[in-house]
């Protein structure tokens, strides 16, 4: 049994019909039921939901601070390495890409660590390319290591691994995992991972629920706006989150929905995600699964990020690099900063903490401890 | 007449217990502590920097409040036994809520965990407080364990669903000899009132105050609630009316009979 037998059930369906069906009465089900169908998960998707956003947003509002207070919890991703041999066509480190390769010498990484640890964030996000001779386990696990010195969680955002190989890491001190699915439809999954490890739909579609087996905390699963539509993306995705929840009740499940920002090389998407949609997908999951915990990184601007606080965002990236070695930046030489992704929030640590505590939330540093 | 509740060689006059997650700003949750008059916090340890690095909660929790740390996040009675000896090493009371939860969607406690944890913490010397589903056996057994007292659910945390396992709550109140307080549900004043008046010793109150409007004065409106119904409770609730004598009794011919043969 794996996520992979539930969607094939959607696999053939026809997703235009699938949307428009949906009646208002499964929406309005869906803001009054303390637990919410599937069926109710797909209307509030679908463009018949589109006038009542504001409804589902006050209900998201609602469950959120029940579940998860004023608060949001600060995070800042580390990239290890850019080394990589994907051919991603969305991504900056895609193996194509004529760009400066990096990678993080342990004296480079406690660099990154101390200055990252002087901001007052205790929760790291470790993130590498697919480079299995580049940025082995085993190196990964001696940076994780070093990590522990100065972070309270340390979660992953790497190649997926083997289970054996999340729980040597889970020994090493790591209770997080992120891996995102970026794309769900198997069929543009193969044309956006044409070549390299990544092109194994089912062996990273698995990789969240390998690494819950592996005792992994934190799972988070995510898909990338801009590679499908939106509406059955988001769906997939947050029934992939349900069956994480509903197999491991033990482990904390969370969903990202990051937006494809321009990236080193051409890929140009089709599928226009606007804020408004990536509204009603906030609401739709917040309503669908109360408990998700929900990221919004810095690929978001300033104000939008703001904006949607209260719709549900429960974890936010704060001071955030997608270079290797952005933390330092003395290390850097010009011209030599090729970023996975450009970012478009570029306040520090302390400019999130200001605005969270202006717009009434508390910032959460430290939310972990392991024993 | 003084009326305190005795834990772990404490005499606590405010019978609201409070949590310290949720809130927007420490400094609101500061002064909600303050003006409530509230004796016993409990704060999650996951969320406290024992280096004491940036900004820390205990900052914000004035010195005479009974701090009560927590093992939010364990899933096994080992992670909680481990939580609570790394709280006393840092310097944090010998107070210690377990709560070992593996279900992350209602949050419901393990009691089975619960029970493993306290009988290790208690026997180290820890003023133990568990967090648990109500059922007497398991009660019984945290009791056996050296619980110093226990904290059945309202409804599950967050919810603010209030007392739904009132009948539950009740059998322990009467049958426990340790002080039984109720912690999580609780959504308004009346509900804490509830329990109370229902003769628990005490309620823990979270998410209904700090994500009020204003926490200080949902704090003082709880606070005064669970004064209420405390002092109902000891002021001896008359039966309720649907208990009352009838009109008619039953039982009236066996006194026409005494008066015939009289």
């Amino acid at each position: 049994m794996s996520y992979y037998d539930t969607y094939l059930r959607y696999r053939e369906c026809d997703w235009n019909s699938l949307f428009a069906e949906p009646s208002e009465r499964l929406v309005n089900n869906a803001l009054d039921d303390e637990e919410v169908t599937v069926e109710q998960f797909l209307a509030m998707l679908s463009k018949n939901a589109v006038p009542r956003l504001e409804e589902m947003a006050r209900r998201a509002h609602e469950l959120t601070l029940r579940y998860f207070g004023r608060t949001i919890q600060l995070y800042t991703p580390l990239y290890l390495s850019n080394y990589c041999d994907n051919r991603c066509v969305y991504c900056g480190f895609n193996a194509d890409n004529a760009i400066s390769r990096k990678l993080l010498s342990a004296e480079d990484l406690e660099r990154e660590a101390s200055l990252i640890s002087a901001t007052g964030l205790k929760h790291i996000l470790v993130l590498t390319g697919e480079s299995r001779q580049m940025s082995p386990v085993s190196y990964i696990k001696e940076c994780i290591e070093i990590l522990r010195k100065y972070f309270t969680s340390i979660s992953i955002e790497i190649y997926a691994l083997t289970e054996n190989e999340y729980a040597e890491l889970v020994g090493a001190g790591v209770d997080g995992l992120t891996i995102y699915q970026e794309v769900y439809d198997e069929n543009i999954y193969a044309e956006m991972h044409p070549i390299g490890p990544k092109s194994d739909y089912r062996f990273r579609l698995d990789a969240p629920e390998r690494g819950a087996r592996a005792g992994i905390r934190v799972v988070n699963v995510g898909v990338l706006f801009g590679l499908d539509d939106w509406r059955k993306e988001t769906f997939l995705m947050g029934l992939h989150a349900k069956y994480l929840q509903d197999k491991f009740p033990d482990v904390e499940v969370g969903a990202s929905i990051p937006r494809l920002q321009p990236h080193a090389g051409s890929f140009i998407s089709t599928h226009v995600v606007t804020d408004a949609d990536i509204v009603q997908a906030i609401l739709a999951l917040r309503i669908f699964l109360p408990r998700l915990s929900l990221t919004i990184s810095t690929r978001e601007s300033a104000r939008f990020r703001e904006n949607i606080l209260p719709l549900g965002i429960t974890r936010m990236s704060a001071g955030s690099s997608t270079c290797v070695g952005g933390h330092t930046a003395e290390a850097i030489g010009p011209g030599e900063r090729v970023p996975q992704f450009e970012i478009s929030d570029m306040r520090d640590v302390a400019g999130i903490k200001e605005m969270l505590k202006n717009r009434g939330y508390q910032p959460v540093m430290k939310d972990w401890v392991s024993v | 007449m003084s009326d305190h509740l005795n834990i772990g060689g404490k005499a606590i006059i405010n019978r609201l217990f409070i949590g310290t997650g949720k809130y927007a700003d420490y400094a609101v949750m500061e002064r909600a502590l303050k003006e409530a008059r509230i004796e016993v916090a409990t704060v999650a340890l996951r969320r406290v920097d024992i280096s004491a690095s940036g900004e820390n909660i205990l900052d914000y929790i004035p010195k005479d409040i009974i701090i009560m740390p927590n093992t939010s996040g364990a899933r096994t009675a080992d992670e909680a036994i481990r939580m609570a000896r790394l709280a006393r090493a840092g310097g944090l009371t010998n107070w210690i809520k377990i709560e070992v939860i593996q279900d992350n969607k209602y949050l419901l406690p393990d009691n089975l965990e619960t029970v493993k944890a306290t009988e290790v913490l208690a026997k180290e010397g820890f003023v133990v407080l568990p967090y648990m589903s109500p059922d007497l056996s398991m009660a019984r057994r945290l009791v056996d364990a050296g619980a110093s007292a226990i904290m059945p659910l309202g409804s599950p945390i967050g919810s603010n669903r209030g007392v739904k396992t009132r009948e539950l709550v009740e059998i322990l109140v009467r049958e426990i000899r340790v002080p039984v307080i109720v912690d999580a549900g609780l959504g308004s004043p009346s509900d804490a009132c509830e329990c109370m008046e229902m003769g628990c010793a005490a309620v823990l109150v979270n998410t209904a105050i700090a994500v009020a409007e204003d926490p200080v004065g949902m704090a003082k409106a709880f606070a005064s609630a669970v004064w209420a119904g405390r002092l109902a409770y000891v002021s001896g609730l008359p039966a309720s009316s649907a208990k009352a004598n009838a009109s008619s009794p039953l039982t009236g011919f066996l006194r026409d009979d005494v008066n015939k043969s009289a």
